[in-house]
């Protein structure tokens, strides 16, 4: 039962990258990009096929990352040069990249059979299901770090203050345009770092694994959202964890479903369902404080 | 120094609803100039701040900043030249991000945005003191969101902002429209005073009569397209605040 827990845990920290990403283009440039249900199998694909060719883990991981990185280029060039919506600019790509996976993967799914994975390499302990948290652990902990320092930077106020008020930025010598599309491109490379762990610790890559992931991003800032009001917390390195707790928070919501017995063809379902709960609860919430 | 040379904008062009807004101007605002802007709604002088800060393009004619031609310039690309007030106290500042990271990227208009950490402790000592010269208090809430200050404090703050880097023109429009009779004084005032101490060249654009005759050395009267008074600094001092509500 325990176990089954630690699994949702695992989960989460793989799919916290992913979740900082959607942070970044929903929150800190105010864009809905749902390229990541693409730019997620992508960075997968890209894991499956240089591994099982036993490419390097250090190559596999910034190619995996800048494969994402480019989807997000794309996307962001499609909005804010062609001046085409954002949701429509990530379906957009999003379409594309199920072809561009398909050619990458050569078939359906490609399995990571005797392949030194991210958590064999390092497997120092006997126990595997430790040895898998704490190197993601690490992992996300860097993310983190990485990500609090670059947002509090003066390249990141700049990210910052493009989403929060682009008028402000033109009036202060910011190219607006082009600092989207880096926004995007990062979110995106860390939607590719979700995918490479993913990929990883469940042995395989399919086609499918993307679809509807994004959800569970956005399903994992909604709750960093309401955290955040809940402990009214503004500075922006401190939201960064809310995030991964938010990813964590969602996975063990989504473990109890099953634990109670749900049939798991009924998961996205109820990933649905408890999305719009949370979307509906802080909208409640907001209409109670403003009365 | 900025030069506008026979400039014109026309909205619509060859269409049934064209609109002639500015038809030949010429006009030259030297540098320590403090220029109050009036005239009637649909007379202009919005246009033409908007020629100068690059929002929108003159369909005839060129526009210098110090010899340099700003005339087809991006606007982002024009920061570098003039620094910009708005009407609306929320367009200049940025709500989510703390007082200190607007000051920050206030510090950086014309310089590039790197990797490093420039909102430290350092810096948030040098703007303390700016901001402790308004005596409105604020100086101990430097790491607090921006959004949570009333209208006229951010008003003032941005004017602070608009010289933390170097800045040849202010351009000013309408910037006390959404402000108290109180804190639109204070703003004018602190206006008033970088104009003094520090030859700050500023172009305002007002409404109000009363405060287009007390501040500035020089006045500019727009009517239909056209500048049709231009009254410099020793004539604009002997002028009574009934001449100019005659004029209208």
């Amino acid at each position: 039962m325990s176990q089954f827990y630690l699994t949702a845990l695992q989960l989460a920290l793989c799919l916290s990258p992913m979740a900082l990403g959607i942070f970044i283009s929903m929150k800190v440039f105010n864009i809905p990009d749902i390229t990541t249900d693409g730019s997620y199998t992508l960075g997968a694909t890209v894991t499956a096929v240089m591994l099982s060719q036993h490419y390097p883990l250090g190559a596999t991981l910034i190619m995996s990352m800048l494969a994402g990185a480019l989807a997000g280029v794309c996307t962001g060039f499609i909005h804010s040069k062609l001046k085409i919506d954002a949701l429509l600019s990530g379906i957009l790509v999003m379409t594309a990249l199920y072809s561009v996976n398909l050619i990458i993967l050569g078939r359906s799914n490609v399995p990571l059979i005797n392949v030194n994975t991210i958590f064999k390499v390092f497997s120092f302990s006997e126990n595997n299901i430790i040895v898998d948290l704490i190197v993601s652990g690490i992992i996300v902990i860097l993310i983190l770090f990485l990500l609090g320092y670059l947002l509090r930077s003066d390249f990141g106020i700049s990210m910052r203050a493009t989403g929060n008020n682009p008028i402000m930025t033109t009036a202060f010598g910011i190219n607006n345009n082009k600092i989207k599309i880096i926004g995007i491109a990062l979110a995106n490379s860390l939607t590719g770092l979700s995918g490479f762990l993913v990929s990883q610790y469940q042995g395989f890559s399919d086609i499918n694994m993307g679809i509807g992931i994004v959800i569970t991003g956005l399903g994992s800032v909604l709750i960093a959202g309401s955290l955040q009001k809940w402990f009214n917390i503004t500075k922006i390195g401190r939201q960064l964890p809310l995030v991964v707790a938010g990813a964590i928070v969602f996975q063990m919501v989504l473990a109890f479903a099953l634990s109670l017995g749900i049939d798991p063809n009924l998961l996205k379902l109820v990933t649905a369902l408890f999305v719009l709960f949370i979307v509906a609860i802080s909208a409640i919430g907001s209409k109670l404080k403003k009365n | 120094m900025i030069e506008i040379q026979h400039i014109s904008k026309t909205f619509n062009k060859g269409k049934e609803d064209e609109v002639k807004a500015l038809t030949d101007i010429s006009i030259t605002i030297n540098k320590g100039e403090f220029v109050l802007i009036i005239g009637s709604n649909g007379s202009g002088k919005s246009t033409f701040f908007n020629i100068i800060q690059g929002t929108e393009h003159p369909t005839l004619g060129k526009v210098f900043i110090n010899n340099n031609d700003i005339t087809n310039l991006e606007e982002f690309k024009r920061s570098k030249l003039v620094s910009r007030i708005f009407q609306n106290p929320g367009h200049g500042t940025a709500p989510d991000l703390s007082i200190g990271e607007n000051f920050r990227l206030a510090a950086l208009r014309t310089k590039s945005k790197t990797l490093q950490i420039g909102n430290n402790k350092e810096f948030k000592k040098l703007i303390k003191d700016k901001i402790a010269s308004l005596g409105m208090g604020l100086e101990n809430k430097i790491d607090q969101p921006m959004g949570s200050l009333s209208g006229g404090q951010r008003q003032a703050l941005t004017l602070l902002m608009s010289v933390m880097d170097d800045t040849n023109v202010l351009l000013m429009d309408e910037p006390t429209a959404a402000l108290d009779p109180k804190s639109a004084q204070i703003i004018l005032q602190i206006a008033d005073k970088m104009n003094k101490e520090m030859g700050l060249t500023i172009l305002l654009v007002t409404h109000s009569l009363r405060d287009a005759h007390q501040y500035g050395n020089r006045l500019l009267q727009f009517k239909e397209g056209a500048i049709i008074r231009d009254i410099k600094s020793n004539e604009k001092s002997s002028l009574t605040l009934p001449d100019l509500y005659n004029w209208f």
